[in-house]
Order: C-alpha cells, then sequence, then structure tokens
C-alpha cells in the first residue's frame, strides 16, 4: 500500500514536471547520474545509432526501433498490426515526448519487445535527444 | 367466418415478418452488435491494432487475453494494473456471452467449450464465413492478415460486418 501510494506520487509529480521534451530530459539525466556517476549528458549520436542498430532477437527475427518507425522518423511508421505510428520526430509531430507515463509506457513494452530487456536511463535519454534533434 | 379469420392471421404474419427483414440487422437478434463505448478500450487497444469489437468474442477468451498482454501475439502490450482491469470488465459485460445479436452468438456457438480462442479468425464461424477468401488475398499489402477486419469491413469497429457492404481492396 505504501509503495503503491508513493509511486502514484511519483508519478504525479513526473506527469506534473514533464511537459516539454526537454523537462522529461531532466528527468532522465537525473536518473542516468544515479546510475553511473561518470555520465556525461545525452548524445543525439548515440541515440540515433541506438534507434537504427538492428538486433537478433530470440524468434530468429532482426529487429531495430526502425522495424515499425521506418529508418527516417520523420516518417509515418506502421505496426505489425498494420495501424500508423505518427511519426517520431518532434519536428513534425510536437506531441512527441511531452507526456511522461506515455513515454514510459511505450519504452517498458518496447524495450522488451526489440532488446528483450528494460532500457536504462541513457539509452532512453539519447533516443529522445537525436529524435529531438532530427531537423 | 372462420375463413376470414384465418386470412386475417396470414396478413399479420406477413407483415411482421417483412417488419423484421426490413429492420435488418439493428434490432434485437439482428446480426449489428450493439453500440459501445469505454475511452480506454478505445485509446489502449486501438493504438497497435484495429479496435476489436467486445462482441467478437467470449467471456473467457477476453479474460485469458488481459491476463497475458506482456506477450500479445508476440508484443509487449502491458497496462498499469488499473486500467486493465477497468479494459477487462467492459470487454466481459460487452462480451459474445452478454451480446444477444445474432453473430456473436454464432460465433460463440462456434468455440467448444473448452476452448478460449485468442484469435477470432481461428474460429469455425469465422473461417466457415471467410471460406471463399484466399490465404493470397490475406496477404494483400492493403489488407495484411486477417487479423485486419476493417481493410474489407469498413464498419468493423462499429461491430458491423453485414456482407453487402464489404470491399475487398486490391
Amino acid at each position: 500500500m505504501r509503495n503503491q501510494t508513493m509511486l502514484l506520487a511519483l508519478l504525479f509529480s513526473i506527469n506534473a514536471l514533464a511537459a516539454t521534451p526537454q523537462e522529461l530530459l531532466k528527468q532522465y539525466e537525473g536518473q542516468a547520474k544515479q546510475d553511473n556517476p561518470a555520465f556525461s549528458g545525452f548524445s543525439a549520436e548515440r541515440g540515433a545509432s541506438f534507434y537504427k542498430t538492428e538486433r537478433n532477437h530470440s524468434n530468429g527475427q532482426k529487429v531495430s526501433c526502425a522495424t515499425c518507425h521506418t529508418a527516417d522518423p520523420r516518417h509515418q511508421g506502421k505496426t505489425r498490426a498494420n495501424k500508423v505510428i505518427e511519426p517520431m520526430a518532434s519536428i513534425i509531430n510536437p506531441q512527441r515526448f511531452t507526456d511522461a507515463a506515455k513515454v514510459e509506457k511505450w519504452f517498458g513494452r518496447n524495450c522488451k519487445d526489440v532488446l528483450e530487456r528494460a532500457c536504462n536511463a541513457q539509452e532512453k535519454g539519447d533516443y529522445i535527444q537525436y529524435l529531438v534533434n532530427v531537423k | 367466418m372462420k375463413n376470414w379469420m384465418q386470412f386475417m392471421v396470414l396478413i399479420a404474419s406477413i407483415t411482421s415478418a417483412s417488419a423484421l427483414l426490413a429492420s435488418g440487422g439493428t434490432e434485437r437478434g439482428g446480426s449489428q452488435m450493439p453500440s459501445v463505448n469505454n475511452a480506454k478500450w478505445k485509446a489502449e487497444c486501438s493504438s497497435c491494432h484495429m479496435l476489436y469489437h467486445p462482441g467478437l468474442l467470449p467471456e473467457r477468451s477476453w479474460n485469458k487475453m488481459m491476463a497475458g498482454l506482456d506477450k500479445h501475439f508476440g508484443e509487449n502490450a502491458s497496462l498499469d494494473p488499473m486500467t486493465r482491469d477497468e479494459i477487462t470488465r467492459f470487454l466481459v459485460l460487452n462480451s459474445a456471452d452478454k451480446s444477444d445479436n445474432r453473430r456473436s452468438s454464432r460465433i460463440k456457438q462456434s468455440i467448444p467449450a473448452n476452448a478460449a480462442p485468442l484469435r477470432i479468425s481461428e474460429t469455425r464461424y469465422f473461417t466457415s464465413k471467410h471460406d471463399e477468401i484466399s490465404p493470397a488475398t490475406f496477404k494483400r499489402k492493403s489488407i495484411g492478415s486477417a487479423a485486419n477486419c476493417i481493410a474489407c469491413h469498413q464498419g468493423a469497429e462499429k461491430g458491423n460486418f453485414s456482407e453487402s457492404q464489404v470491399k475487398i481492396p486490391r
């Protein structure tokens, strides 16, 4: 019960704070520093390579973020069930990375689908940095 | 007098039968699934695929589906417990077991009592209704798979699968 209350409080505080991608990045920066004292900032280049790198999934397929979101994040993607995914790049789709709960929900799902593990704060920050920077 | 009575009964039954036919699917017992709404169901269950009407599967299928969202047809579709439970309640409440439209009843009847299919396309009702559609047609780029009802049934998300409105894309 206490844990639940704390989790809720945390969710609300993240929600209240993160209205822009920059504020979200700040949140992840805090976590990344905790994870790794040598953390020295997010990198859009690392994020770009993270986005494009294909990984061998245990189901035998090669997958990356680009598999569904397409190699160019300014374009619409497509889910495996044929549904359109709006572009990831902020410049085309300013709604991206403005809702902390939504961002965490999709990192939670898609990291497990693509990497078969959770993403760490550094990876999440690099990813957002890349997609915010795309011109 | 007796003949006249018989005639009236005949006329009355013809009239009611044609009224029933004319009413199409919208009436109780018709094939149109009822209009249902839940904001979380709409938002969560249509971000990756078309929105499936709860009347397409029985309660036991929905319960099984919602208990395994971390492995949802090979993808992780986990929800927070509150959202998951609200959507489950909604699906169960409007499932094929609870619906009295003809299509839901037939889907339910085509599923063995000990089975809880997760794919609508694996029910006997579905396969018998689509036996003239070749696997190659389902694989067309404009369709994708048998899971994409809306490619041919434009009213699918509203529970309308009326055969007269089917348009199979090239």
